[in-house]
């Protein structure tokens, strides 16, 4: 069956509930920071919190951990790798996506529950989904507002009109990588994966489909 | 040797910390302030300034968002 491996870093708090909802989809193994390899998995989650404390920006330590080598190499073989938040801006800050993460334009950490558009199916990760496609998912961060020099294709997952709290630019949610196997996004689909905690089970979808891809 | 790296948004890069404070003054009476943007500061001891370049474009700043700058503190006692 296919593996998918969840990194936890110091100050990670949302890896159990990655976790959880890969569990649902796929065998699932937990990956420590300070690990070299990613023990033959099929597909890596970099989960949110606040790695290292989001100390002088979100991300920009947690890129130098031991296991992010072993991500980028996976990343550059085709394998499939989802940032979730702070998962996101570590993968802005390793090179791994373009653009960047900065405060929200509100300068508040913002909790609600977002609306987002699928733009394109043509990820392992949105490949359950139809483009126009909306999902309910939760965000919550202080710095989610992407800016980027970031080409059109790339551009996967999108604020539903009045969704866009943070500011981001073009109501960009997620972004993928020129190979198209690596995504982030800012909202949590890891927290959407059951209707009767979540609201919405709609970020089961993004997991079923890095798990379909993984296993091929 | 002392160095000191200035940090702040690029140009044309939103700074809504910046905006707060610009915001903020005139309440306090202090008129005519335009332009505010907030950045940070880095103070560090480092035997090989020469390495302060790559430092701040590998981790102090992101050169995507950021601009930076160096300064030298007590090159002339050095």
């Amino acid at each position: 069956m296919t593996v998918i491996g969840v990194i936890t870093f110091p100050g990670a708090c949302d890896d159990y509930d990655a976790l959880r909802a890969a569990a649902k989809v796929a065998d699932v193994k937990q990956l420590w920071h300070a690990d070299t390899d990613l023990d033959g998995v099929d597909a890596v989650v970099v989960p949110g919190g606040f790695s290292y404390g989001d100390y002088l920006r979100p991300g920009a330590i947690a890129r130098f951990s031991p296991i992010m080598q072993a991500v980028s190499e996976f990343a550059a073989a085709g394998g499939p790798v989802l940032g979730i938040c702070n998962g996101f801006q570590v993968l802005c800050e390793a090179g791994l996506l373009p653009g960047a993460l900065l405060p929200n334009t509100g300068l508040r950490f913002v909790c609600r529950q977002v609306e987002l558009e699928v733009v394109r199916t043509d990820t392992p990760f949105t490949s359950t989904c139809e483009v126009g496609e909306r999902l309910s998912i939760p965000a919550k961060h202080g710095s989610g507002r992407y800016v980027g020099e970031v080409p059109a294709d790339q551009v996967v997952l999108r604020y539903a009109p009045g969704h866009n709290f943070n500011g981001s630019q073009d109501d960009i949610a997620g972004v993928c990588n020129e190979g198209r196997n690596v995504l982030g996004l800012m909202p949590h689909p890891e927290h959407a994966v059951d209707v009767l905690v979540g609201g919405s089970a709609d970020g089961l979808k993004l997991f079923e489909g890095m798990a379909r891809v993984a296993a091929v | 040797m002392r160095a000191r790296v200035l940090i702040r948004p690029k140009a044309g890069i939103l700074d809504p910390q910046g905006v707060a404070v610009q915001r903020a003054l005139p309440a306090l009476g202090f008129d005519g302030v335009s332009d505010v943007r907030v950045g940070r500061m880095v103070e560090l001891e480092i035997e090989d300034p020469s390495q302060l370049d790559e430092m701040c474009r590998k981790l102090l700043a992101n050169p995507l968002v950021e601009d930076y700058e160096i300064e030298l503190l007590d090159a002339a006692s050095a």
